[in-house]
């Protein structure tokens, strides 16, 4: 028993001297300080309240239960306002339950979206060269040299304003970005030792890509996708704050401060709050994404600053 | 060798302004349904729509259609809006002064408070200063324009009353007067576009600082201020004039938004408005005029980290 537990002991001991050895894996395990903590939880929150919060709410969001516009936080007759009414008496904590599917969920599937085109055709501009990467990264570099805002009311101008529209054109804006990123990873990638050898090897161009290149890429990836549905949050949430983006009846944020914005020189903090809702979002995955390149700070992070 | 890459860099930026009024004109002009049937609606018969089409030029091939679109703009001729009848470049002309004047206000105040914070955090880094700055900028940057914005209007306007919430300009205030009305939406741009700069300052002095000759400099004995100072901001001069222009470009996205938001009377709004009646001369004519300050300010950052680059003075 007892020499049992030794030997284990030993072999244990042996593991983690060669854990010790200066070329040994990194440990991939990440150490969040207490903000990159406290952002992780806001976070998974919202994305909580994206599957359930048009349950959870007290009224629906096209519900005017209240009498009056512009109500402060009151426990009426109709039920309890936490956050007050907005500018026609509909309930504000209510039309952000709901809000977030619309703000955070066709953001997460544009940037989804950006993400499958990006990534596939990065990888194959990298792996391919030749005329398809020419091709590719011309295209890419036209629409790069917009600003992002002209794009979406462009696009919004000439075939108007739907769901499908927005996500398309988030997604085709921002895909742009992430081929730059993929592509340059891929490439250096491709450089690498390994893939010589399972070149060299003889295994095909699919199996490097999903075995070598793909694993080590993911997580700068990883970390880029924050950043990019950050970008994607704040591109619809300011097409929908132009009033060209998720169209009334429906709540989203962006239109909600505008729709609430005369309020506020009554006091009414009717637009505040789904501003601030956008803003702890976004806040809080721009502070894990500083954390985590912070603490891991490898050549390849420092690409997509 | 640096001539080469500056004309270079100049001749893509032609190139891609070329493709820009491509993308701008392709997406304008591929609608579904016809310009003409529009905008006669109900009164639509086979021969007004036919004159129409003839006075629009929309009975033309797209190619032929394109090249007098872009033969009339290079002249200076926009064409007619639709909502108004008013001629584009008219419109245009009676905004676009306020939005240069605005961008030019927000330049000339945001520019010297970046570098001079952006090196402060620098110059002592891991301090609680440097730490807000940090979080401020970051927190900044990652919220809408629209937030700072609306905070601004509930701060100032609302509970302190010091400052009206929307931009009413007659054209015959005092100067006092003047600068009172357009001062929230500078306020909201300055902070928009100070805090990417001053980030990106302290960046590029951090990323100087990390180079052997700074090490040198340090190993010598040399206090950090005077590093700072004297080593490492003059090398980092063309990282922070690139910093710059590409941030002056950003201001297009913030200049549409704090527009809209102080109903100020620029081109951004007028485009804004553009493209909710849909009026597609009028919005193709804003977005080019946009597109084009943009893409012409990052050639110049791109020429700027050019010409402060020694190495590229002598040929190879």
């Amino acid at each position: 028993m007892t020499e049992e537990t030794n030997k284990e002991e030993e072999v244990i001991a042996r593991l983690d001297a060669f854990a010790e050895l200066p070329d040994a894996p990194p440990k991939r395990r990440l150490k969040l300080s207490w903000v990159g903590k406290v952002s992780v939880a806001v976070v998974v929150f919202w994305l909580v309240i994206v599957a359930i919060g048009p349950s959870i709410a007290p009224f629906h969001e096209m519900d005017m239960e209240g009498d009056d516009s512009f109500l402060d936080a009151y426990s009426g007759e109709y039920g309890t306002f936490y956050l007050g009414t907005d500018y026609i008496g509909r309930d504000t904590f209510s039309r952000i339950l709901f809000g977030a599917r619309n703000t955070i969920g066709i953001s997460l599937l544009a940037t989804l979206l950006a993400y499958l085109m990006g990534i596939t055709l990065g990888i194959l501009a990298a792996v391919k060269g030749g005329w398809i990467d020419m091709g590719i990264s011309r295209v890419n570099d036209a629409i790069l040299a917009l600003p992002t805002i002209m794009l979406g009311l462009i696009v919004i101008a000439a075939f108007g304003s739907s769901i499908l529209v927005l996500i398309l054109t988030a997604a085709v804006i921002y895909a742009t970005s992430v081929f730059r990123i993929a592509r340059a990873l891929g490439q250096d990638i491709m450089v690498q030792d390994f893939v010589e050898a399972a070149q060299a090897r003889g295994e095909g161009i699919w199996w490097v890509i999903r075995a070598e290149v793909l694993p080590n890429a993911a997580m700068p990836l990883a970390t880029d996708f924050g950043l990019r549905l950050v970008f994607v949050v704040l591109f619809i949430s300011s097409l929908s704050f132009l009033g060209l983006g998720i169209q009334p009846p429906a709540s989203d944020w962006g239109s909600m401060v505008r729709e609430n914005l005369q309020g506020l020189t009554y006091g009414s903090y009717a637009a505040i709050w789904p501003a601030c809702a956008i803003a702890s979002f976004t806040i809080a995955i721009n502070l894990i994404v500083d954390d985590i390149s912070a603490k891991s700070g490898g050549s390849l992070a420092k690409k997509m600053v | 060798m640096m001539k080469q890459m500056v004309l270079q860099r100049i001749a893509i930026g032609f190139a891609t302004l070329m493709v820009v009024s491509v993308i701008v004109f392709v997406m304008t002009s591929w609608l579904p349904g016809d310009v003409a049937s529009i905008i006669l609606g109900q009164a639509a018969t086979p021969e007004t729509l036919a004159a129409l089409r003839a006075e629009l030029g929309t009975d033309q091939p797209l190619i032929i259609q394109y090249f007098s679109w872009l033969g009339n703009m290079a002249t200076g001729d926009l064409g007619i809006s639709k909502a108004g009848g008013a001629t584009i470049s008219s419109l245009i002309e009676s905004r676009i002064g306020n939005t240069m004047m605005m961008a030019g206000l927000v330049a000339l105040v945001s520019i010297p408070i970046s570098i001079a914070l952006g090196l402060y955090a620098a110059m002592h880094p891991g301090t609680w200063l440097d730490r807000l700055v940090t979080f401020g900028t970051l927190s900044t940057i990652s919220v809408p324009e629209f937030f700072i914005a609306t905070v601004l209007v509930l701060i100032l306007a609302v509970n302190l009353h010091w400052l009206p919430s929307t931009t009413y300009l007659t054209g015959d205030e005092t100067t006092w007067q003047f600068l009172k009305a357009i001062a929230m939406p500078l306020f909201t741009l300055v902070i928009v576009v100070s805090a990417q700069m001053i980030r990106m300052t302290r960046a590029g002095i951090l990323n100087v600082m990390n180079s052997p000759y700074i090490e040198m400099a340090i190993l010598k004995g040399v206090p950090r201020k005077r590093i700072i100072l004297r080593h490492a901001f003059f090398n980092a001069i063309g990282p922070i004039v690139n910093v710059i222009a590409l941030n002056l470009a950003y201001l297009v996205s913030g200049v549409v938004i704090v527009e809209t938001i102080f109903s100020y009377p620029g081109l951004a709004k007028l485009m804004i408005d553009a493209v909710q009646t849909r009026d597609l001369p009028l919005v193709q004519a804003c977005a080019m005029i946009f597109c084009g300050t943009y893409v012409v300010l990052i050639i110049l950052a791109d020429v700027a980290s050019i010409l402060s680059n020694p190495r590229l003075r002598q040929p190879k």
